[in-house]
């Protein structure tokens, strides 16, 4: 069937359609009663209030406040606990995660993209006041703010340290999964980073059960593994990343001076803390580590161009996700090979649909097609830049001498602050002395601490 | 106590670098807010929302919600009910006789009312704690009654997830944000 009989069919249907369900209604009349029967009205329960989005945001703001001071005044881990908690049980468990800063780059980008969607001001402030907070005072959101970071941050039972290698590799996923989350809700394909989110339905104890089993495996992965989602997979977590690390108060183990006592080596679960590197670079390997940066370099253009070129051919199987594609290509598969489906069944349903609307569907379809091909070639460009920086980020030499965290990977948990001497005999706090099987290694740093506090003490 | 690194220039290099981004970041949120304070003027929020002329009554609002029982119900539009002795959204096809029975009744769970007015006429209610939002009464009643059912997402239960999970599998695409000020499609006449 040519066009124009497609649409000529389109109309005719839609008429018929629009005629139908014009006689739908009224077909009997109201009654009249002659008894005083008083006419129910509908209920109509009213939504959540408006001021309460603009109270979450004002929580929002002073939990962060809070935060800041615990974590660089009062430099307490009991504090950033305690502050945690609280945050887990209102926005975790009473607001139920959503909507949550970590969804909200969707939101934003949608909104700015699409006429009809404008982004409500409680969002935009909620996806600004924890990337404006990182930009100062480091990831202060991610210590004593998110209730995904605070529910991980009480399963950690026994800390483990992941390898370093792994741990640079695996965080870059969270940059290329905000960069799916970005490329999908662009074309209002999917929100994806609510879609997978594993702990929204634990908040909400309600869900489907991959995503609940999803939730619990991060739990019980989080249990040796420090915050897994928050290091290798959280979006929001990878756009704090970058604002912490050009943050201008850093987190720092002690603001006193470093003695190198490599007691907090170990405290940090997070992978924040690794050991500095040597003060002078090695004469012997610095011309290969030159070449290597300069290869890495000249790569990166390429890498972005693989990346773009890859993404432009997943086009097709990622505009399956938005539901009007699916519903074309559903349908066209349909008129290839057709298959019986129940009358009233949502496939049937959905195919009757797509036969009344075909040229628009059609239309809007390829429409489609086409913005998602573009938002995936430029997804792919970004997953080759991030891989790319990922590479240049091992092979740049770190010029760091004393133990610090790193401030794009600290998640301001403040664990490591009990670990430093010089911090505990800062704040007066007695330094713990070696038990007996400590003191059994050979740990001279260890031995020689409590000297160093009874002095103080006295 | 003095920090811990002393003032060198390399490390005032990336300070520098570092303040440069910081700026160039705090102007770009900058520029995000005032785009969209442009865009936010008077749209104070949404809420998912089934718009009944395109329901297609395919069940899926039972099944897709993040929440079980759905926060999708049936409502009743009295002011077009025909209150019909025979209601096509209440009992089955060929019922073996119009009364309360579980075999003549379209509703799974019971969850439609029906009470005795004044003859020949009968009110139908829901019971939104039994329905589960399955549009099957909707369906019967729209296609061969007035269309007083109709399902509606109710916000007292709808925890207005960022993507509604039913609207992602609607048959009918009915289901969109509309303005958190009218939450409601409500049907009335149209002599009314």
């Amino acid at each position: 069937m040519n066009l124009a009989g497609r649409i000529a069919l389109a109309v005719v249907i839609g008429v018929l359609a629009w005629a139908t369900g014009a006689r739908a209604e009224q077909r009997f009349p109201p009654p009249e009663f002659e008894s005083d029967y008083q006419m129910p009205a509908m209920t109509t329960p009213p939504p959540r209030a408006l001021v309460w989005q603009y109270i979450d945001v004002g929580v929002l703001a002073v939990a962060l406040g809070v935060a800041v001071w615990l974590v660089h005044r009062k430099r307490s881990r009991t504090g950033v606990l305690v502050l945690s908690v609280l945050s887990l049980i209102y926005f975790g468990f009473y607001r139920t995660g959503c909507i949550c800063p970590i969804g909200a780059p969707q939101n934003v980008l949608f909104g700015l993209l699409n006429p009809n969607y404008a982004v409500p001001w409680p969002v935009v402030g909620l996806f600004v006041l924890p990337v404006v907070v990182a930009l100062f005072a480091g990831r202060a959101f991610c210590a004593g703010v998110c209730p995904h970071g605070a529910l991980q941050d009480l399963v950690l039972l026994k800390p483990v340290q992941v390898p370093l290698w792994l741990e640079r590799g695996l965080s870059l996923v969270p940059f290329l999964f905000l960069g799916a989350g970005l490329a999908f809700a662009a074309t209002g394909s999917i929100f994806l980073i609510c879609k997978l989110d594993p702990f929204v339905p634990l908040f909400r104890r309600h869900g489907p059960t991959w995503s609940l089993l999803l939730g619990a495996a991060f739990l019980l992965v989080g249990t040796v593994v420090g915050r897994p989602f928050c290091r290798f997979i959280c979006p929001y977590g990878a756009l704090l990343r970058l604002a912490a690390m050009v943050t201008k108060w850093r987190v720092r183990v002690t603001p006193d001076l470093c003695t190198q006592c490599k007691l907090c080596e170990q405290s940090c679960p997070f992978g924040a803390l690794r050991q500095p590197s040597s003060g002078t670079p090695d004469p012997r390997t610095l011309p290969v580590e030159r070449r290597r940066l300069l290869a890495l370099l000249l790569l990166w253009p390429a890498l972005i161009a693989v990346g773009a070129w890859i993404g432009a051919h997943l086009t097709v199987p990622a505009s399956r996700l938005h539901p009007t594609v699916r519903l074309a290509e559903f349908y066209l598969e349909h008129k290839k090979h057709p298959k019986q489906y129940p009358i009233q069944s949502p496939e049937a349903l959905s195919l009757l649909r797509a036969e009344q609307t075909w040229p628009e569907l059609q239309a809007a379809a390829l429409q489609l097609r086409h913005r998602i091909g573009l938002s995936m070639k430029l997804f792919g460009g970004w997953a080759g830049l991030v891989v790319g920086a990922g590479l240049i980020g091992l092979a740049v030499r770190r010029s760091r001498t004393d133990y610090e965290p790193d401030s794009g990977a600290c998640l301001a948990c403040a664990r490591c602050f009990e670990s430093c001497p010089q911090e505990l005999l800062r704040r007066g706090v007695p330094i713990p002395l070696p038990t007996a099987a400590s003191a059994a290694q050979p740990q001279s740093v260890v031995a020689n601490l409590p000297t160093a506090a009874q002095t103080t003490n006295r | 106590m003095t920090p811990a690194s002393p003032p060198n220039p390399p490390v005032s290099r990336r300070a520098f670098l570092r303040d440069g981004v910081r700026l160039g970041a705090m102007t770009g949120l900058g520029a995000l807010l005032g785009l969209a304070s442009t865009r936010s003027k008077a749209k104070p929020g949404y809420v998912w929302q089934i718009d009944p002329n395109k329901c297609v009554r395919c069940g899926n609002c039972a099944t897709a919600c993040v929440l079980k029982p759905s926060a999708v119900k049936c409502v009743q539009a009295y002011p077009i009910c025909g209150y019909c002795e025979l209601c096509t959204g209440y009992f089955v096809p060929e019922p073996n006789a119009l009364t309360t029975a579980a075999e003549n009744q379209v509703c799974p769970t019971a969850a439609i009312r029906r009470r005795f007015i004044e003859e020949p006429y009968y009110e139908y209610s829901i019971d939104e704690e039994l329905c589960i939002g399955c549009g099957r009464c909707v369906e019967g009643c729209t296609r061969f009654g007035n269309g007083s059912f109709y399902l509606q997402i109710r916000h007292d239960r709808c925890l207005n997830c960022n993507e509604c999970s039913i609207a992602r599998v609607c048959a009918g695409d009915a289901i969109h944000r509309v303005p958190a000020s009218q939450p409601y499609f409500i049907k009335t006449t149209a002599h009314e």
